[in-house]
């Protein structure tokens, strides 16, 4: 009998589209259960006490949380089309430039989403720095892992579509092609890739999520 | 035969420290740089041009950053002593809690030291929350590691060397006995073992750095 995989996600979630990549990419089968946030399940809450958040991945009836982390585990158990290469000091610096992502890029583009005028340019400018340093992960190669998706493309690939939505909603320039050739190719290599388009979100659904997400923000933070 | 290990670190930095730990447990011989944060040697900015911090752990010739990652390349270079277990779901287990720790842990307790009046309490109360988690989790084992130390127990060790350094300058305690007696225990346990203990920072030491940074920070 087939171990059971469940995966707890939102549909507008990237987090959740790392770990939805990760799943198709190893071919593993899984039953998928979208979460409404504002709602969240009992069995969410009793899966990630901790943080209360999705993704949560179910394996053998054991959760996991924090994409990342659940990254890390699928590559481990499934060892068909590995994500992290073999050799320690490559998986250091994917380990490095998945966290530097999460770490310095992520927040930077979330505070440009929500500023306003002179901040909003300060903050966009800062983001800039960091897709700039993140171009030189690449290392001059089309994608991180070279002639394959690595781990670094699954966990970092998705901000170059929130980034672009970013873009439309806040009218700010983030990944700005002139200064970061590489890195606009790149993004527009990996999210051309089937396996990988086929489970992302519509755009124009993406779009009206993510204004009304604005809204919210905004409104909160008045 | 052996490329030589290099330790860029400080003296007091937790994050250091944990990679002095899993060097000494794995018999790692290595040479240890300790920096002068005010001064950063060109050295660092070269290795660690991203964040310029330390630790960075250069071997080959090649620098690694970012402490938890450091242990993730230490742990799958020399395999002696391993410091994860193998078991994939106890892994995921071990790397969930230690991001924790860093995430939410280190700065709930660190924000009891630096507010004060109603903020202060909230903070504990928080930081109490997050140490609950880390008392569950350690239930009915003698490290977090079980019956060994692992990668978990270096990943939270601060906890064994700063909480008392805490608990000194605030005057009350924030992990005692009676409200994290799983905690308490293991925070001597891991203290005793001879590779951690022979590499602590000295308590008076701490405390004094930790007095003249809270005194030198700007009044809100």
């Amino acid at each position: 009998m087939a171990a059971s995989v469940s995966l707890f996600g939102y549909w507008a979630s990237p987090f959740t589209l790392r770990i939805k990549w990760a799943l198709k990419l190893k071919g593993i089968q899984y039953e998928y259960i979208e979460e409404d946030l504002p709602n969240k399940s009992p069995l969410l809450l009793q899966y990630n006490p901790v943080h209360k958040k999705i993704p949560v991945l179910v394996h053998e009836g054991k959760p996991l949380a924090e994409s990342l982390v659940i990254m890390e585990y699928i590559d481990e158990v499934w060892k068909e089309s590995p994500l992290l290469p073999q050799d320690p000091y490559g998986r250091a610096k994917a380990r490095f430039w998945s966290n530097f992502a999460d770490d310095k890029c992520v927040p930077s583009v979330m505070r440009t989403f929500v500023a306003e005028g002179e901040d909003k340019e300060k903050a966009a400018e800062e983001a800039r720095e960091h897709l700039k340093t993140l171009e030189s992960g690449l290392e001059g190669k089309q994608l991180f892992g070279g002639e394959k998706i690595n781990f670094v493309d699954v966990a970092v690939g998705w901000i170059g579509i929130w980034a672009r939505i970013v873009e439309k909603i806040a009218d700010v320039n983030l990944i700005d092609a002139k200064t970061m050739p590489l890195l606009d190719a790149w993004f527009a290599k990996f999210l051309e890739l089937p396996t990988i388009k086929e489970c992302v979100p519509p755009w124009d659904k993406l779009l009206e999520h993510n204004r009304g997400f604005r809204n919210i923000l905004t409104y909160a933070a008045t | 035969m052996g490329e030589q290990v290099k330790l860029f670190k400080t003296w007091s930095s937790a994050f250091g420290l944990r990679i002095v730990w899993a060097l000494k447990l794995k018999g790692i011989q290595y040479e240890s740089i300790d920096e002068d944060l005010t001064n950063k040697s060109p050295l660092i900015l070269q290795y660690n041009p991203v964040y310029k911090k330390i630790p960075v752990l250069v071997y080959n010739g090649r620098p690694i950053v970012e402490s938890l990652i450091i242990l993730e390349y230490i742990d799958e270079t020399w395999k002696q002593n391993p410091l994860l277990p193998e078991d994939p779901h106890k892994r995921a287990t071990a790397r969930f809690w230690a991001k924790f720790g860093d995430d939410k842990v280190m700065s709930s307790l660190w924000q009891i030291l630096t507010e004060q009046g109603k903020e202060r309490e909230e903070a504990l109360v928080q930081a109490t929350e997050n140490l609950k988690f880390l008392e569950e989790e350690l239930k009915g084992k003698r490290f977090f590691g079980g019956e060994k130390i692992g990668f978990l127990d270096i990943a939270l060790g601060w906890l064994a060397n700063l909480v008392p350094v805490l608990e000194e300058i605030l005057g009350f305690e924030v992990i005692d006995k009676a409200g994290f007696p799983f905690l308490s225990e293991w925070m001597l346990e891991f203290s005793s073992v001879p590779a951690i203990k022979e590499n602590l920072p000295l308590h008076d030491k701490m405390v004094a750095k930790f007095r003249a940074y809270l005194a030198a920070a700007p009044d809100k």
